[in-house]
């Protein structure tokens, strides 16, 4: 499938005398196929805005090349500006314009036909309060709003930096049905979000970033089972087994923790060597399931996340691709 | 021209530009009704009463000079010093001025000449204007990046210097369509206050194209400075910049300049205050003038040293603020992140 965005090598330097180089984007890459959504995910402070506001002419970059629906940006961005819509970071808005007003200037700006303002006012399900000033709505309204100013272009690449926050939940199944529905039209959806559970629900292929470099990619079933670290279910018919199950198996090499009815195993390859070794002791196996990982324990791991009892972790405390290794990055790094 | 249309409609929609503009308009107008309150036509009756108020200060003269007359001889025959009473040694030098002095002209009441007066009009109308034009220029680029509006116009528009300075253009469109018909109320106006309240006599077609004059320089002194508030506050990106800046420039680069010139006892101290030169660049030229300095006339006075601010001088020093706070703007536009 072509490729609508593509990343290579980005990279850019924040200098501060006083606080020396922070690398924000270190040799980022990425690729979002036309027609999929595309999730994007990483901790706070990995990059994610920063390559969103690169990619759209907010922030010059210090290295590497982008190109969007096959031109070469930021340089060719008046060219292309009219078929990406985008939303980064929270929605912002002039508190005095009405909704109605703030998409009616947008639309004069862009040359957009006046009739898309009602269209995207009726597709976000603001057509009713329209007509209020933006300082009085909620933010999920104010974030409704933005992914309507989004909307606005009919374009073929959307992008959405965190368009679930501030939604209810019925706001949060809307969205999903929406960016759902737009690419079954046809659109390219790039999905920034925290709410990993939506991204999982929703996204063809995601790219996860951490220190401004990526570290996972791929569509969301292969990035899953690639690192589901062949974790397996056990249960025996006597439970009394268990124990010695568990050493046998410890002893075999395989990672086990004990539960009070099963066995959690991981890193095996093959769950059928696992009911041959214990069945050549005696003891029968009842439940052999392999678990599948969810995206959250995968980001969680890949970015070295997790919160660990009694450490508080640092925003730019995360995994750095290539040495697989917690890395305190930040400012000085 | 599509964004320019809008920026102009953005402009209109804005409540603080309305509400500045208003508030302008209605200090011009309270400047008007002032003028109208304040003078009165001058007619035989304000004539009379004038010469009758002239001759009765005449009269009041005299009796103080009689009274003073008679004292002073009282204290001499008393044996006393006239000179520690302020009195000369001769009685008789103290005389009551002649009746000319007291000129019925003097106690005639305020009148407005609309060819003498009209013109000084000009300053306070371009100076409100300006500080009007500084403050809406200021926040409507302010408010555009404080809210994120510029950003979101770039995502649709990314071409910085194009949007940056078709704000500009729609934004001074506008201050010059306030300016350009509030120049002619304001004309209109004081006409009428120097026909109900005045005169309007000795108009000729010279002064017309003078005052014309006049209100273009006006003009083009709101459009500048219009253009510097909002520069600044691009630069800057907030209106606080700008206002803050302006306040720190009127307090510290004004008044304290001020203050340590006169300490440093400097000639023509005026000359270092930016003020000045806007007053030359209306007016045509300021005359300072050095009353430490002593030039000798041919009948022996004394005549301070004067030093004359031509509006040429002016256009120079203010085109050059000017184009320094907008190349500054636009390259920040077009070389900062926008974060």
């Amino acid at each position: 499938m072509s490729a609508v965005l593509e990343i290579e090598g980005l990279r850019k330097t924040y200098k501060s005398r006083r606080r020396g180089t922070r690398n924000a984007l270190d040799g980022f890459d990425m690729r979002v196929a036309a027609g999929e959504v595309h999730g994007f995910l990483g901790p706070n402070g990995s990059g994610k805005t920063t390559t969103l506001r690169t990619l759209l002419g907010l922030i010059r970059p210090d290295g590497g090349r982008m190109s969007v629906l096959g031109h070469e940006v930021p340089a060719a961005l008046p060219v292309v500006a009219g078929q990406i819509g985008a939303i980064v970071e929270s929605p912002q808005f002039f508190p005095h314009f009405t909704a109605r007003d703030t998409l009616d200037l947008l639309a004069g700006a862009g040359e957009v036909p006046r009739r898309r303002v009602d269209e995207v006012l009726e597709q976000v399900g603001l057509r009713d309060r329209a007509g209020e000033r933006v300082k009085t709505y909620s933010l999920g309204m104010k974030q409704r709003l933005a992914v309507a100013s989004a909307l606005l272009k009919d374009p073929k690449l959307l992008i959405l930096d965190e368009p679930a926050n501030g939604l209810d939940p019925g706001g949060i199944r809307e969205m999903r049905t929406l960016v759902r529905d737009l690419a079954a039209g046809g659109m390219t959806v790039l999905l920034s979000s925290h709410i990993l559970g939506e991204i999982q629900l929703i996204c063809d292929s995601v790219t996860i970033i951490s220190l401004g470099r990526r570290v996972a990619y791929g569509p969301v079933s292969e990035v899953l089972a690639e690192h589901s670290h062949g974790s397996v279910r056990v249960r025996l018919e006597s439970p009394t087994d268990l124990p010695s199950a568990a050493e046998l198996l410890d002893r075999a090499g395989i990672k086990v923790t004990a539960q009070a009815d099963h066995l959690m195993l991981a890193g095996v390859e093959k769950p059928a060597m696992v009911s041959r070794l214990l069945a050549d002791q005696g003891l029968y196996v009842s439940e052999l399931a392999p678990v599948a990982a969810d995206l959250e324990s995968v980001f969680l791991d890949l970015t070295a996340t997790a919160p660990v009892p009694g450490q508080h972790r640092q925003v730019d405390q995360s995994t750095k691709v290539g040495d697989r290794e917690v890395t305190k990055g930040g400012w000085g790094a | 021209m599509s964004l320019y249309r809008t920026e102009l409609r953005r402009l209109g929609k804005r409540r603080f530009t309305r509400y500045m503009t208003l508030l302008g308009l209605l200090v011009l107008a309270a400047v008007i009704a002032s003028a109208f309150f304040t003078n009165q036509k001058v007619g035989p009756d304000q004539i009379a009463a004038a010469e009758r108020e002239a001759k009765a200060n005449y009269q009041q003269a005299v009796r103080d000079t009689e009274q003073a007359r008679t004292e002073c001889e009282r204290v001499k025959a008393d044996g006393g010093s006239v000179s520690s009473r302020g009195f000369p040694e001769n009685c008789a030098e103290i005389m009551p001025p002649p009746p000319e002095a007291f000129d019925p002209q003097w106690s005639l009441p305020p009148t407005f000449r609309f060819h003498e007066d009209f013109g000084e009009t000009l300053l306070t109308f371009a100076m409100l204007l300006a500080v009007v034009g500084f403050v809406v220029g200021a926040s409507y680029v302010g408010a555009e990046w404080n809210t994120g509006g510029m950003m979101n116009l770039l995502l649709w528009r990314p071409k910085r210097l194009t949007v940056l300075l078709t704000k500009l253009a729609a934004l001074l469109t506008g201050t010059a369509v306030v300016t350009v018909l509030a120049a002619a109320l304001w004309t209109l106006c004081f006409w009428l206050v120097g026909h109900f309240r005045g005169t309007t006599t000795e108009v000729t077609p010279g002064l017309w194209r003078s005052l014309g004059l006049t209100e273009l320089r006006a003009l083009a002194l709101v459009l500048a400075v219009t253009t510097v508030g909002f520069a600044v506050a691009s630069l800057g990106r907030h209106t606080a910049f700008a206002l803050g800046g302006a306040m720190a420039f009127l307090v510290v680069g004004q008044y304290g300049v001020a203050i340590a010139l006169s300490l440093a006892d400097v000639r023509f101290p005026d000359a270092w205050l930016v003020p000045t030169y806007a007053m030359a660049w209306i007016k045509k030229q300021v005359t300072l003038q050095d009353y430490q300095a002593c030039i000798a006339t041919p009948t022996g006075g004394c005549m301070p040293d004067e030093l004359t601010i031509t509006w040429q001088q002016s256009s120079l020093l203010l085109g050059a603020g000017l184009m320094i706070a907008l190349v500054a703007a636009m390259w920040a536009m077009r070389r900062r992140d926008v974060a």
